[in-house]
């Protein structure tokens, strides 16, 4: 998830202790019942499990395609929190089922590519395993080159293709 | 003279009843005619002239000019200077009817001529005479018998004879290519694999699919076609029959399964899967499907190609960091590294010789068709301009090199001669084309 819902969430979750700690301070006479607490933001991504309607709605797994460096297939810095939330589900859910398809932009052959996409997606497979997914539940496929989302040729169009794409089977 | 282009002659090939090979349940379709485009021709070609065949019967001509399809395919190989129809002031039919002056004067060293008529069973029969004009001296003369619907495959028969008798080494005008072409955008995309002549006359398709087709490759005796194809959600390996249509599942383990390449005696299939963990090198036995797996390593091993006396197999492997290509015996060991100019080396082709080898060579973010002389010391030579060029594929006879390349949107074919002197361009008038693959001699 990004920067942003992860500060509001801290300050939530903060301002929800800051109430316990309060209440605390009160001593609260026996007879009486406690107030009930204040309300705080549901987000449950920080300590509950993911349902399959987070799917649609949790900002990071909304998020399903990893990007890549020209000729590279080691995950970057900025994606590993897409990959960090993509394994607590599969791991959270141990029915869900996901296909990561590997692809590369239009350079070199298509054989080749084929090879480097499947590089990509099984770089990804690795790094949701090292979180707790099972192997089981990852099928890895290569598309190579061969199913572009653009087609220019530059490196804005190149850098779209780069990718591997996350798709859930089963959730 | 030069042929501009032969787009209004290609254009009587859509009308031309198409029969299409599909495995069973995929309806026949008609496929689109590759335009061919002359690019650039050379001064120095041979002149020559190839009179109009005279039709001899009562009835009416045959629709194929077969004196029009010899004249194109001599063109073509950018080895001769056909005189045009225009400038053909006398019409031979015969070597007794050759004013030789009259062609000396037009400045012709060849003139070709012929004639034809109906013969029994529906046949057609085709006589041609190949003369020497400055000698004055009968060179050639051969007869062939066929349908109608043959006689394009007569005339290309006749250009690779009239061919061989000058240039001295065979010709590959009666030969066939494959490719495919992708047609559509998103939900309308669709596949093709073609068959057609070399000259891109007579499209077939072989399979069709919502998904993509790559990488045909031709058995050595032109009947089989292998080829990978993603209709099962991942890529797998068939094998099919072109005349009957009928086809195998060769290989459609988990992870890759490309690259297939026929060993030259037609008995091996070599692929690249990558279901061990990573992409490796196998050879299959097609009679018993056993496996035999060539390359051990850690890195992606791929884009097999037999060298011509099937001992050994050439490939591409990034085991040193970027593809490069490797050499790796039939017989089990270690495999060799072969290129070391340029910084990325793919996709082989290797000519009936092996004295050529071509490949993707990729320099920063532009991608041409190398040719490396072994005769020569391993000197290389470039003989396209890139930026995308790709998937290069000789003519039986080494004199000709078919590959891929980009073109603003749009992916296109290239035919350009051994030397990289001339250059002919097929496209498709809306859609790619792309995968190419040089069939074998035609048998006769």
């Amino acid at each position: 998830m990004n920067k942003t819902v992860r500060i509001t969430l801290a300050a939530l979750l903060s301002v929800g202790l800051a109430a316990c700690a309060s209440k605390q301070a009160v001593k609260p006479q026996p007879e009486q019942t406690p107030p009930p607490p204040p309300p705080v933001a549901t987000a449950p991504v920080a300590s509950g499990k993911y349902t399959p309607a987070d799917l649609d709605t949790d900002p990071c797994l909304r998020q399903r395609s990893i990007y890549f460096d020209f000729d590279k297939a080691d995950i970057k810095p900025q994606f590993q929190q897409i990959v960090a939330c993509q394994a607590k589900y599969l791991v959270d859910r141990p029915e869900a089922r996901m296909t990561l398809e590997g692809n590369t932009d239009e350079r070199g052959t298509r054989e080749y590519n084929l090879g480097l996409g499947e590089r990509r997606a099984k770089s990804v497979s690795s790094a949701l395993e090292a979180l707790g997914a099972s192997a089981a539940q990852i099928t890895v496929v290569s598309y190579g080159k061969e199913r572009p989302v653009c087609r220019e040729h530059n490196e804005t169009c190149w850098a779209k293709n780069r990718r591997v794409d996350i798709v859930y089977t089963a959730k | 003279m030069m042929i501009r282009h032969l787009k209004a002659f290609l254009a009587a090939a859509l009308v031309a009843a198409v029969s299409a090979i599909v495995p069973a349940g995929v309806p026949a379709a008609q496929a689109q005619s590759l335009t061919l485009d002359i690019v650039n021709g050379v001064p120095s070609a041979i002149p020559i002239t190839i009179v109009p065949f005279a039709f001899e019967s009562a009835a009416t001509p045959p629709a194929t000019d077969v004196s029009e399809v010899i004249r194109n395919d001599l063109a073509r190989s950018g080895k001769f200077r056909t005189l045009g129809r225009q400038d053909i002031v006398e019409t031979p039919t015969r070597g007794s009817e050759i004013k030789f002056p009259t062609w000396k004067l037009l400045k012709q060293d060849y003139i070709v001529v012929g004639r034809e008529r109906d013969v029994s069973g529906g046949q057609v029969r085709v006589d041609f005479e190949l003369w020497d004009v400055t000698r004055q001296q009968q060179l050639l003369t051969l007869a062939y018998t066929a349908l109608p619907a043959d006689l394009r495959g007569v005339a290309h028969q006749i250009a690779d004879q009239i061919y061989q008798k000058i240039i001295g080494v065979p010709g590959a005008f009666y030969t066939r290519i494959a490719y495919v072409t992708a047609v559509g955008v998103g939900k309308s995309l669709q596949y093709s694999l073609i068959v057609a002549d070399s000259d891109g006359y007579n499209p077939q398709v072989v399979v069709r699919s919502r998904q993509p087709l790559l990488s045909p490759a031709w058995s050595p005796d032109g009947k089989q076609l292998a080829y990978v194809s993603f209709e099962k959600g991942d890529s797998a390996v068939y094998m099919q029959d072109l005349a009957t249509g009928a086809r195998q599942l060769i290989s459609a383990r988990k992870g890759i399964n490309g690259a297939p390449s026929f060993s030259p005696d037609g008995t091996k299939l070599a692929m690249c899967l990558s279901f061990g963990g990573n992409p490796e090198i196998y050879v299959m036995d097609l009679a018993t499907r056993q496996l035999t797996q060539l390359t051990h390593s850690m890195s992606i091993n791929t884009e097999p190609r037999w060298m011509p006396g099937g001992q050994s197999i050439v490939f591409t492997s990034d085991r040193s960091g970027k593809p490069q290509l490797y050499q790796v015996p039939l017989s089990g060991g270690g495999a060799t590294r072969i290129t070391f100019q340029g910084e990325y080396n793919a996709n082989v082709a290797i000519n009936y010789d092996a004295s050529q080898f071509a490949m993707v060579q990729g320099s920063g973010n532009v991608y041409r068709i190398a040719v490396m002389d072994r005769k020569l010391g391993d000197q290389m030579r470039f003989l396209s301009p890139g930026p995308m060029d790709e998937s290069p594929s000789f003519a039986p006879n080494g004199s000709m090199l078919l590959y891929a390349a980009s073109e603003g949107t749009r992916g296109v074919l290239y035919s350009v001669s051994d030397d990289g002197r001339i250059r002919q361009r097929l496209s498709l008038a809306n859609g790619d084309v792309q995968s190419p693959s040089w069939g074998p001699y035609r048998q006769h």
